[in-house]
This record gives structure tokens, sequence and C-alpha cells, in this order.
């Protein structure tokens, strides 16, 4: 009987601390700064066109193959407004079954591609594969959100 | 005239899984029992087999570790160390000191957190709840501790040939001493609430033992071992890293049953922030990582090595073999779980019906270490 009782007082004395969890939607825990979410493509403000020069060689070391993208001749170079010769055609990223591992960041030679944090991106077929103008918002709308404050600061109370 | 009469009774084979609740996975095993005891038990695995010896092979060294995360996925951080101490053997590199602590930091975290979901679930499997709530409110504290170091809550893929991804981030350190006596408070916390009671005792006393002799012939390892009484811990019998010039007991049990396998990780979790503690006042600063030609698409020279580290279920094995170039030859993994289930049989036999869940939630298996 001891026990169980030494566990009841353990569960009462638990009752008053302050709870943990926070009401989902309403309230959300902050992201860690280096948090992973999906990949995006970062925007070259410079020059105003995409870093990504449509390589491939994220394609080929991603894990699942769920990136796909072409290259194309890059019509700015030509105007001679940009150095890059070859520029990025179309980039898709099937997130459904993208894993969030960062290989295709770690092996662009260009740093053309980041984590971002968007996540929640549960969606039907069409909608969870976006596009390169897609991709280039996922970045910018994280860029831009980086210095916004969490709804609620947990850290005191985990 | 009364004749005495035998009755005839036929055993009867129950299924329990693979989607079962209690089995912790996709795990099935087909109970023979007699009335209310267990005669034999037959557990199927390979459920959850996804390949990754063979996936392996036709990968870089360092893509292999996404897969290595997803073996024992509890222990992510334990599993990364295991092929990357192997990998740096090949390549003839030495990690840095601050990335050494950082690992044995992380690792025995990890550690405590594979624990602490044992810890959750196996009060679950004995019909409590409330301690599984206590004990993910513990491993939450860690979870968002992983989360600020490499960016994912589970699948860190953090660890990398010569050290780590990227420096520990600023005030890590800082927060892990912060935490760690708010975690030693909650196992405290976790271990009032179930070590004693009675309830949970009557539940666990005397279910489910092997002999030490009998656990070594199966190939146990880990808390399965110990809790025979043998004093057996790879960070001690066989040690790497920097495990040599860290202090720490290996907790043992006595008589091998279901109980003193959990006693066993209950004291581990202790061992642990001890460890902890004596890593956070050492770690030095500096480089996190030393510097690999061609990273990361490296070249291994010819070779073959076996490491195996102390992981939370056990002894962790990766047999390397590589013949020159970019990818792995042969990827082999010891796994400790698929040793330890191997022992199921032994322990449930003669045990009841009602206990053969118990018994194997003591066993603490990943069926994604199991299964590979
Ligand atoms: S993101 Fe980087 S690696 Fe991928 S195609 Fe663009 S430039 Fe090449
Ligand atoms: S994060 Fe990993 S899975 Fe996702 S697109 Fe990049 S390489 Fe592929």
């Amino acid at each position: 009987m001891i026990g169980v009782l030494k566990g009841l007082v353990q569960t009462w004395k638990t009752h008053w601390r302050k709870p943990v969890t926070v009401q989902y939607p309403d309230e959300r825990l902050p992201l860690q700064p280096r948090y992973m979410g999906f990949p995006g493509l970062i925007w070259d403000q410079a020059i105003g066109e995409p870093f990504c020069t449509g390589c491939q060689v994220c394609m080929r070391y991603c894990p699942t193959q769920c990136m796909y993208v072409t290259m194309q001749d890059n019509p700015k170079q030509a105007a001679g407004e940009s150095k890059r010769r070859k520029i990025v055609e179309t980039f898709t990223i099937d997130i459904s079954r993208c894993i969030s591992c960062a290989i295709c960041v770690e092996v662009c030679n260009f740093d053309a591609i980041e984590m971002t944090h968007a996540h929640e991106r549960a969606g039907y077929y069409p909608d969870v594969v976006p596009d390169l103008p897609q991709l280039l918002k996922m970045s910018e709308d994280f860029r831009a959100q980086r210095g916004q404050k969490p709804a609620r600061e947990t850290r005191d109370v985990l | 005239m009364i004749t005495e009469r035998r009755l005839d009774t036929v055993d009867m084979h129950i299924n329990v899984g693979p989607q079962h609740p209690a089995t912790h996975g996709v795990f099935r095993m087909v109970l023979r029992v007699d009335g209310e005891r267990i005669v034999d038990c037959v557990p199927y695995i390979g459920y959850l087999h996804r390949g990754f010896e063979k996936l392996a092979e036709n990968e870089e060294f360092q893509e292999v570790i996404i897969h290595l995360d997803r073996t024992d996925y509890i222990a992510q951080f334990n599993n990364e160390f295991c092929y990357l101490m192997a990998v740096e053997k090949l390549l003839g590199v030495k990690p840095p000191e601050r990335a050494e602590y950082a690992r044995i930091i992380l690792a025995e975290l990890n550690r405590i957190v594979s624990h602490l979901m044992f810890y959750g679930a196996f009060g679950g499997d004995a019909g409590a709840i409330t301690p599984f709530l206590y004990a993910f409110r513990e491993r939450e504290r860690l979870q968002r501790l992983f989360e600020s170091v490499s960016g994912a809550r589970l699948m860190h893929f953090y660890f990398r040939a010569g050290g780590l991804k990227e420096d520990l981030p600023e005030g890590f350190l800082e927060e892990v001493r912060r935490i760690l006596p708010v975690l030693k408070q909650g196992i405290d916390e976790c271990d009032t609430l179930l070590t004693e009671n009675e309830v949970f005792l009557s539940r666990t006393v005397g279910i489910g033992a092997i002999s030490a002799q009998e656990a070594i012939d199966y190939g146990c390892t880990g808390p399965i071992l110990r809790a025979c009484g043998v004093r057996e811990d790879v960070r001690r019998s066989d040690p790497y890293s920097l495990y040599p010039t860290l202090d720490f007991d290996v907790p043992v049990g006595k008589k091998g049953d279901t109980f003193d396998r959990y006693l066993v990780r209950v004291q581990e979790m202790r061992e642990s922030i001890r460890i902890v503690e004596q890593c956070l006042d050492r770690i030095p600063e500096g480089p996190f990582r030393t510097p690999i030609p061609r990273y990361p698409h490296y070249r291994v020279d010819p070779g073959e090595v076996y490491v195996h580290t102390e992981n939370p279920r056990g002894d962790y094995g990766i047999y390397l073999i590589s013949r020159g170039g970019v990818q792995p030859f042969r990827v082999k993994l010891r796994s400790p779980c698929f040793c330890n289930l191997m022992a199921l049989p032994a322990m449930l036999r003669d045990a009841y019906v009602a206990d053969a869940v118990m018994v194997l939630g003591s066993l603490d298996i990943v069926l994604g270490e199991v299964d590979r």
C-alpha cells in the first residue's frame, strides 16, 4: 500500500505544476533557429534571379529522389546583367517524399538552397509539389519571418 | 463406480500482432498456450525491413548516416556515433576533442531519452498511463535540446566523419547545465511513481526471468544481460572515444527478471547524467571537425573494420568494408534488439499469457533495428 500512496502523493504534487503542453492550433511552441523544415530556393537580390544554376547535384544526391531540376541558358547573361551562364528552368520538390535531411543543402556548390521552417504542408497531390516560384517564396517567407516572436515562450516551462 | 478419466486438452495458438499496441511496432508472435500458461512462443519479424544494408552499398559514406538514424529510431545519436567511429577508423582521422565530448554528451542524453521512452511504454504495458505522461514531459525537454542542435527532432543526421555537422549552438551547454537538475528530479519522480508501487511489483517481480548463462548463450547484451547480474558494458569492457577518462558505474540486477530490467534502466539514466555532468566540465573550445579532403564526398581507403558501442539497447556493432572510393562495399549491422528478442521464447516459457506483454515490453525492442 505504501508505494501506491507515495505515487498518489507524487501525482497530487504534480497537479499543481504549470502545464507544459500548449493548445496547439491557437498556441505554438517556437521553432528552434536551426529547425529544418522543407528546402526552399534562395533569391539573389543583387541580380534578381535565383542562385540556383540547375546543376542537378542536389537531385543526384537526394536520398528519396524527390527533386526534379532542369537547366537553361541564362538570358540575363546574354544581356550582360549576370555572370551565371546557366540558370534553373524548372525546379520541383515533392515534399510528400522529402525527409528534411538537408543533404541537398550540404552538396549544393552555389549555396542556392536552404532549409526553411515550412513544415505544415499536408495536402493532396499537386499541392505538395511546389514549383520554382513557390520554392523561392518559401525561402523568402522564411527570411522575412526570422525576426518574428513566437506566440508563447515556453522555454522556462519546459 | 466412478472411473477416473483424463481430460485431453489441446494447446491453443494465440496470435499477437503485427499491429497490436502492445508489440511496440510491427512485430508478431504466436503463443502456444495450455490454458493460461504459455508453452511456446514463436516471434515473427521482418515487417519493417527496409534493406538498410543493401541501400548503404549504393550510397556515399556520408549519406549512409541518414539510414543509421532510421535503424534504432529512439537512439539516433548513438547509432551515428558507432558508424562514424568505423568510418573514422578507416579514414585514419581523429575528431577534435570538442567534437568527442559533444558526441558523448548527445549520446548519453539520447540514452536517457531512450530509457524514458521505455519507462513510459512499460508503465503503459502494466496498465498505468500516468508514467507515460511523466516520462514524455521529461523527454520533451531533451527533444527540444536536440532540435536546437541538429534542427530535427528525431532524424538528426548531425555527426559527421571527423566531427560534427556544425558547432554546438550558442548557449547549448548552459542549457544542458540548466536542464540536468530538472531532469534528475523528473527521473526521481518517475522512480517514486512505479518502483515501489505494489501493483507494478506484482506484475514484474519474478516474471520472465532468465539466468545469466542463458542470456549469454542467446547473445543478449545491454540492460537485458546486466539485469542478470553480468557487469558487461562496452563502454567499460572495450572502451571507445573518451569513455575511459569518465567516471561512471555500470548498474546490474540480480535475478534477471522483468523488474530488474526496468530497474537497471532507471539507474542507467542517473549514470548518464553523471557522465554528461563530467563532460560539461571538461568540454574545451576549439574546432568541431577535422578537415577531410573532398568532404563531403570523401574517399575511404580499402579496409575492413568492426566497431561496437554501448547503445541504450545493448551492443551495437557496425562491420564496414571499403574497397576504396566513395561508397562502402558492405555495411553489416549487429543489432542488439535482434539478439535480445531471440531470448523471448526462453523468457516466456511457463509464464502467463497476461505477462507476455510485460516481458516483451521489458525487452524494449525497436523494430526498426531488428528488421533494419
Ligand atoms: S540547388 Fe544547388 S545543387 Fe541543386 S540544382 Fe540548384 S545549384 Fe545545383
Ligand atoms: S531535404 Fe533531403 S529528401 Fe528533402 S529534397 Fe533535400 S535531399 Fe531530398
